[in-house]
């Protein structure tokens, strides 16, 4: 077998004079959880519908499951499974119906969806639930089921567009632990996100932004080795004096308030340190500790599209 | 500034909080944080005067909310999740709309507007309809017609939920300035990174406050050790350990494990077992906790007791 489920090599759309993506190439294992980031624009659904072949690439070309995404999208659609932002469930049919509903559409046999079925609402946390009306679910079971429905034919790789919005962190985690589930047995799972814990959940994610692909490597690979965003943490009093202090002496990328503590973010930090306690001190504000700290995920993100913005400043 | 005393709030045969005791200090940022149905947006609308306690007793500024609403509402601004804004009317027409409706006077009214527009950073955009606004303008507009009336109190029902993450830290930037110019907030949020940047944080769950404290004193008081540990076969390694002596909770994310333990000492018990199942498990350090790690250790034990 391919252990290689999805590539694009230099992939563009242009809608008129719009860049929606811009030579964008990376590629997809089997069994791996791929997770794309990007602010509201970036170009991450149009990247997806373009792997599924709802969109024809403007320039580039990709495959999916060995599949040409402009040739055989009818070979893809078969074989992966689709939860987009807004994923239709039917709201006056049952829960089971639903789900028998996307089965059959992909000409799943009953007997083996009623086996599926309990296996996978057993594993998302809808046993039990088989006959209530989709109408009557809260948020976050919904958004269980679609992941359930888009599972009813087993594919290989699934595409989900921002899984969880709005789902709470505990019943993130369960959806996460389906995935690791399928990953292990082989399938390989797409994802979009905004949420930067769930980011850290990927195997390999890739920053999205202005349509380009801008950094690609594991989460931790993306803390430590993006060198753009080093975080200091600082214990100080008063906060308000420290913050126009710091900001005013322009050494660091971003100075920002976390609770009763003082971010501030940059490169080569760890330099700074000693400089900001001797100014913060001189000018009243007395320093209880300033440490080196791991960024965030969402720092280094913040801080790479900063980057971007610097080194090819958009034009209007 | 705000103090609730024994609230609860039923909606015919629901219990939506029960109980709850808490109080906000003047200057503070207090974030409720906790699962889908918690109470958090209940607590919210209680405070705000928008419906009335089954029982207790709210106060903002030792003001009572069922006895003089109309004086607590001078006081605070309420955003709630849905904020309506006038998708037909351009950005600088909504906050007009809102100036009529909040009563500010005609004079002040050109100079106030312009000054929040400046603040919410939408000052090139005030001419747009608010339709054609990101979904992150759009969060930023509702906030400047909230703080049309200039409250000394901010209520904010997950004000960033479905924001991509540049225009949440725009967001939390402008909360920073407002936060600073003294005024109290209280914001519920589904994002526990964002929890970390509140100065206090209450954790709701069914109703009720299992927590509530300094995000630090929260995460260090955790009673527990986090060590993070690196495994190719992190899902295989996740389940040889899960019930191990002192494990009491293991998650995975990618090839990191991340485990709660009662005590670093365990690192080697743990590494034993992953041994004698033939997984490789390396680079086992102690990290610093996460509010995450509180948080769902405290959901653990709550669901136990």
């Amino acid at each position: 077998m391919n252990a290689i489920a999805l590539s694009t090599e230099h992939i563009s759309k242009h809608f008129d004079h719009f860049v929606a993506v811009d030579h964008v190439s990376f590629s997809v294992r089997r069994g791996e959880i791929y997770g794309l980031l990007g602010p509201n624009g970036a170009g991450k659904t149009t990247t997806i519908r373009m792997l599924l072949g709802l969109l024809t690439p403007t320039s580039g070309k990709g495959a999916v499951l060995g599949f040409d995404i402009v040739k055989q999208a009818e070979a893809i659609r078969q074989r992966v499974g689709y939860v987009s932002q807004k994923f239709s469930l039917y709201p006056d049919l049952t829960v089971a119906e639903n789900f028998n509903f996307y089965g059959g559409v992909y000409g799943v046999s009953r007997a083996a969806l009623a086996e599926r079925r309990a296996d996978i609402f057993r594993t998302i946390g809808l046993s039990g639930q088989d006959q209530e009306r989709v109408s009557a679910l809260a948020g976050g079971s919904r958004q269980r089921l679609a992941l359930a429905c888009a599972l009813a034919h087993e594919p290989e790789l699934l595409f989900l567009d921002e899984p969880t919005a709005g789902v709470d962190p505990i019943s993130r985690r369960g959806l996460w632990d389906l995935l690791y589930a399928l990953a292990a047995r082989g399938a390989s799972v797409l994802v979009t996100t905004h949420y930067m814990d769930e980011a850290e959940n990927c195997h390999r994610l890739a920053f999205i932004y202005r349509g380009r692909l801008v950094a690609e490597g594991t989460p931790q690979e993306m803390k430590t080795q993006q060198m753009v965003a080093q975080v200091v943490e600082i214990d100080c009093e008063p906060l308000d004096a420290a913050l126009t202090v710091l900001r005013a002496a322009r050494w660091f990328d971003e100075v920002a308030l976390y609770g009763a503590l003082i971010h501030a973010i940059g490169q080569n930090v760890a330099e700074k340190i000693s400089p900001a306690r001797a100014l913060l001190q001189s000018k009243g504000v007395a320093v209880k500790s300033a440490q080196v700290i791991l960024p965030s995920l969402e720092d280094v993100f913040i801080a790479r599209l900063r980057s971007v913005d610097v080194d090819d400043p958009i034009s209007e | 500034m705000i103090s609730l005393q024994g609230v609860t709030k039923r909606f015919a045969a629901i219990t939506a909080i029960r109980d709850l005791s808490f109080t906000v200090q003047a200057g503070q940022v207090f974030g409720l944080i906790g699962p889908d149905g918690a109470g958090k947006t209940t607590t919210l609308r209680v405070t705000s005067t928008a419906m009335n306690p089954t029982a207790g007793r709210v106060t903002v500024g030792d003001i009572d909310t069922v006895r003089a609403p109309e004086a607590v509402k001078q006081l605070i601004g309420y955003m709630p999740q849905r904020f309506a804004l006038y998708p037909d009317l351009t950005v600088v027409e909504n906050l007009n709309f809102f100036a009529d409706i909040f009563g500010s006077p005609r004079a002040q009214r050109a100079e106030l507007i312009a000054r929040l527009l400046g603040f919410a950073r939408l000052t090139e955009f005030q001419t747009r309809l608010a339709r054609n606004l990101s979904g992150g303008m759009q969060k930023k507009l509702a906030l400047a017609a909230t703080l049309m009336h200039r409250p000394r109190v901010l209520l904010l029902d997950e004000p960033t939920t479905g924001v991509d993450p540049v225009s949440r830290r725009e967001f939390w930037d402008l909360l920073t300035e407002i936060h600073l110019q003294g005024v109290t907030i209280i914001i519920t949020t589904p994002y526990l990174d964002e929890a970390e940047r509140c100065t206090r944080v209450g954790l709701m769950y069914r109703g009720e406050l299992v927590a509530c404290d300094e995000p630090r004193t929260l995460r260090d008081g955790l009673g527990a050790t986090v060590l993070e540990a690196q495994s190719a076969q992190a899902l295989q390694a996740r389940h040889a350990v899960e019930k191990s002596e002192g494990v009491l909770t293991v998650s995975t994310h990618g090839d990191v494990l991340r485990l709660l333990v009662d005590r670093a000492e365990r690192a080697a018990a743990l590494q034993a077992v992953w041994q004698a199942n033939g997984i490789t498990v390396g680079n086992v350090r102690v990290v610093r906790a996460r509010l995450e790690d509180a948080f769902v250790l405290m959901l653990t034990r709550h669901d136990k007791t």
